[in-house]
């Protein structure tokens, strides 16, 4: 009995230890050393300063991407838009389906098919604001992250976009938009 | 034996006691630090007057950090960002307000899932961060 109380008692020691060893991570405010990279891949500068076409131009692109805005603070050039969308992949899903069937034939249950992913919320924010140098152009620098939810309604995955390819597009669309705008088309 | 049911009976309810007194809103208010190290450790003071740049300054340091900027105001001059790492969301609030004539105020608080940032290296760390940002600001690199 003694013993029994003993190890009781290590226990709630134990845990009193292991939660006070808490402690929030570190270092991720560090600047990544590859930041100048990245503010070229997610930066362009446009040769007008006429910050307004650029702001409407940058909304009109998003909506183009079927995002909606939901936030903005024109006076510093800032618009934040989301968008839900798709994010099952069949790969993802055959494998899963397979890996089930599997192992249900071998007698044990499993739900890869809930892990999959299902949907995903796209966060975009957007800022528009004269180049430093001469104020005759404008920077416009956007931002990508996003969520997914597998179809268990579980969040899957969180995680920023560094894709190029996606900036690359998003400036392709706001190029145009631009031409679009000028056009009042 | 009698006195060991005793123990027992001391030990619960001691446990139900504590159970009882929980209420965890207050939970909310709890900071490990006071108010004014809090400030210390959260607040520096920048040689400028330009509330603007020093806002579009703080928004590209956030997106340097990898941080999606959620909301701004320039009046209030707040900027809230969130990142992640791991699984979990980092949120961050920077506001920015003069200090007499000639400096300025930014202030940062963090957090990351439901626990708040009271560490003093990791706000040293978005300074620096800052700090370079403002170099490259001065230097017209936008």
């Amino acid at each position: 009995m003694k013993n029994f109380l003993k190890l009781i008692f290590i226990g709630i020691i134990t845990c009193v230890f292991v939660s006070g060893c808490v402690s929030t991570p570190k270092g991720f405010l560090k600047l990544p050393e590859n930041y100048l990279e990245k503010r070229q891949i997610e930066m362009r500068i446009y040769d007008t300063k006429d910050e307004g076409t650029i702001i409407s131009s940058v909304a009109g692109v998003l909506q183009d991407l079927a995002f909606t805005l939901d936030d903005s603070e024109t006076k510093l050039g800032l618009v934040v838009a989301s968008k839900k969308a798709d994010a099952s992949n069949v790969g993802q899903k055959t494998i899963a389906f397979f890996a089930d069937v599997l192992s249900a034939v071998g007698g044990t249950a499993s739900n890869n098919m809930g892990n999959c992913d299902d949907v995903q919320i796209v966060k975009a924010s957007v800022i528009i604001k004269p180049t430093l140098k001469d104020g005759n152009r404008t920077v416009v620098r956007v931002t990508f992250q996003r969520i997914v939810w597998n179809v268990n309604k579980q969040i899957s995955k969180v995680e920023t976009l560094n894709d190029p390819e996606i900036y690359q597009k998003f400036f392709n669309g706001l190029s145009k938009a631009i031409f679009l705008e000028a056009n009042e088309i | 034996m009698k006195s060991l049911k005793n123990n027992y009976l001391i030990c619960l309810i001691s446990i139900f006691a504590i159970c009882g007194c929980a209420t965890t809103g207050n939970k909310a208010f709890k900071t490990s630090e006071s108010q004014v190290e809090l400030r210390s450790i959260q607040t520096r003071a920048f040689d400028m007057t330009d509330k603007k740049l020093m806002m579009q300054t703080v928004i590209s340091t956030l997106q340097d950090l990898d941080f999606v900027v959620r909301k701004a105001d320039l009046i209030l001059g707040s900027v809230t960002g969130s990142k992640f790492l791991g699984n979990a969301v980092v949120a961050m609030t920077v506001t920015i307000r003069p200090r007499g004539e000639k400096q300025l105020l930014v202030r940062v608080n963090a957090q990351i899932g439901i626990r708040s940032v009271e560490d003093a290296e990791t706000y040293q760390d978005f300074f620096n961060a800052l700090g370079k940002a403002l170099f490259l600001a001065a230097h017209k690199v936008d």
